[in-house]
């Protein structure tokens, strides 16, 4: 985690000597700090801690939703962190499945309290085109019924083809429809993940022809 | 992968994906709402030239839960009996929108027939095909064996495979596809596979499978393996007499009352039994042994379900260039 009082532009730089391609535009200390910020929104607009579930989904929403957790429990002791996070896959549901190579499925783990009557959060990297939310909907609604869901992003990079939006945003990226927004986590990225990996970032990429596509949503 | 013809091709990561799948589908059958859009507009049919209870009803659930039509095809009754070809059979099935072949026949090679010539589009799934092959059965088997295994040891199943493992299949070996799927894909996930049977039902060629043989049950036994199959003996496929009467059969190589008795040993308290169905109680199972607790039957049906709806979802969920 790079130093608190590192001025954003020194953070910037430092991080963009590390990243291998594409212009970073958020740093681990960024990405913790907007984290931060969106586990207050969620207790403000929630008017305390009752009832909240936070889903995550794959691959690199679930551990934002373990983060946010870990947040929530720092600003309300009330609020153990394991308890009320898991992961929502969507694989199943996606619109898309006839038109992209077979994807395996991951697992979908709801904290035991169920999902019945509560405050469910979605948490996700990049919001797109709004189609992984549409199929988390669907998924969610297998499930159980939440009172109320909500949605939470780390990135909204624009282009939505659904009409859907985020209630907290870690920081909107204009972007054009070619690039990619690259989110990188050491949970998923580090250890035996990205070898290229050093600290958590997010960044934007121009296109490229036949790049991987992972880290980005539809 | 396109189709699934036998276990012989599957490769060891192949064979995991298929199972890890097939982990996530056994939660969704834990769910209130037991199904998945997945495969929602897309037609499975089920082509079945034998009979058949279990699998075919397991298969006929797996695609409904999976979202997909389900079309059953039984050849009695069919216009089969009125001497029309599989190549007839199959191009009708194509002209209908099939988008998967389940397909079981007497013939060996005949689901390897329908996936490779150009008859039909659609993914083929063996589901049995005379004494070759039966690879849903041996995922299922796997699987079963595979979350016994983690179990016991307390650790996670998804990603495992099956090293150091030791399975005896006991029985008609020789009419069995069963086994013939078993001793390849357990193998090739790591397993350590015994044959045991009368010497009149063991294949010829048996001694270049990657596998060991025995003549003797007891002798297996002593071995503490971690699963004992019992197949039965398949009276419908024996043209001769293989052994001299059943009640020596069922000494020999059955798992009677007494011989159960011995899964009380220390060395043999996690030791679970398979059947793949459908059980001759009295001849290669007692009753007592097949209602046991170390019984696997009735979770290896469950688990079919899981492992044909993994199978399904991967064979049909890819586009068709990529497939």
């Amino acid at each position: 985690m790079a130093s608190a009082e590192a001025d954003g532009e020194a953070t910037r730089t430092a991080a963009r000597a590390h990243a291998p391609s594409g212009r970073v535009v958020l740093s681990a200390a960024d990405i913790d700090r907007a984290l931060t910020r969106i586990a207050h929104e969620i207790l403000e607009a929630n008017k305390g801690p009752e009832d909240i579930v936070l889903l995550g989904i794959p691959r690199r929403g679930y551990p934002l939703a373990v983060r946010l957790a870990r947040k929530l429990a720092a600003a309300d002791p009330t609020v153990v962190a394991e308890q009320i996070v898991g992961q929502l896959d969507i694989t199943m549901f996606r619109d898309d499945l006839s038109r992209q190579p077979t994807r395996s499925p991951s697992p979908t783990r709801l904290p035991s309290q169920g999902i019945d009557n509560k405050v469910v959060v979605l948490v996700d990297d990049v919001l797109y085109s709004g189609r992984t939310i549409r199929a988390a909907l669907d998924a969610l609604v297998d499930l159980g019924r939440p009172r109320i869901v909500r949605l939470a992003v780390l990135v909204d990079r624009g282009h939505r083809e659904l009409p859907i939006r985020a209630d907290h945003v870690g920081k909107n990226l204009p972007t054009s429809a070619a690039e990619k927004v690259r989110v990188r986590l050491t949970e998923i990225d580090g250890e035996g993940g990205d070898p290229e990996f050093t600290e958590d970032h997010v960044a934007i990429e121009a296109p490229r022809d036949e790049d991987s596509t992972e880290g980005e949503i539809q | 992968m396109k189709h699934l013809l036998s276990t012989r091709d599957l490769t060891p990561g192949d064979a995991i994906r298929i199972l890890d799948t097939a982990e996530e589908m056994a939660a969704v059958n834990d769910r209130e709402v037991r199904k998945l859009p997945a495969l929602r507009g897309r037609t499975v049919v089920n082509l079945f030239f034998e009979d058949s209870t279990r699998t075919r009803i397991s298969f006929e659930a797996a695609a409904k839960r999976l979202s997909a039509d389900v079309i059953n095809f039984a050849a009695k009754g069919s216009s089969v009996s009125k001497g029309e070809s599989l190549k007839d059979t199959a191009q009708t099935l194509e002209a209908i929108g099939a988008d998967a072949v389940v397909i079981r026949h007497s013939a060996a090679g005949a689901p390897h027939r329908l996936a490779m010539t150009d008859w039909i589009n659609a993914a083929v799934v063996n589901a049995g095909d005379g004494t070759h092959e039966h690879p849903t059965q041996a995922l299922l088997d796997a699987f079963t064996l595979r979350r016994h295994l983690s179990k016991v040891a307390g650790t996670p199943s998804t990603g495992a495979d099956l090293a150091g493992a030791h399975v005896v299949i006991v029985g008609d070996i020789l009419h069995s596809r069963v086994a013939r799927s078993n001793v390849w894909l357990l193998t090739t996930l790591g397993a350590r596979v015994t044959l045991v049977a009368p010497p009149t039902l063991l294949p010829f060629g048996v001694e270049q499978w990657p596998c060991a043989v025995s003549y003797d049950l007891d002798e297996a036994l002593a071995d503490a393996p971690d699963a004992v199959m019992m197949l039965r003996v398949q009276a419908e496929r024996m043209n001769a007499s293989y052994f001299p009467s059943t009640a020596e059969y069922s000494r020999l190589w059955g798992l009677g009352d007494e011989r159960f008795a011995r899964f009380s040993e220390p060395e043999l308290k996690d030791t679970v039994i398979l059947h793949p169905g459908p059980m001759v109680r009295g001849l290669e199972i007692s009753s007592v042994a097949a209602d046991s607790d170390r019984s696997q039957v009735l979770r290896q049906v469950a688990n079919g379900v899981s492992v044909r709806m993994a199978v399904l979802y991967l064979l049909m969920s890819a586009k068709e260039s990529t497939r």
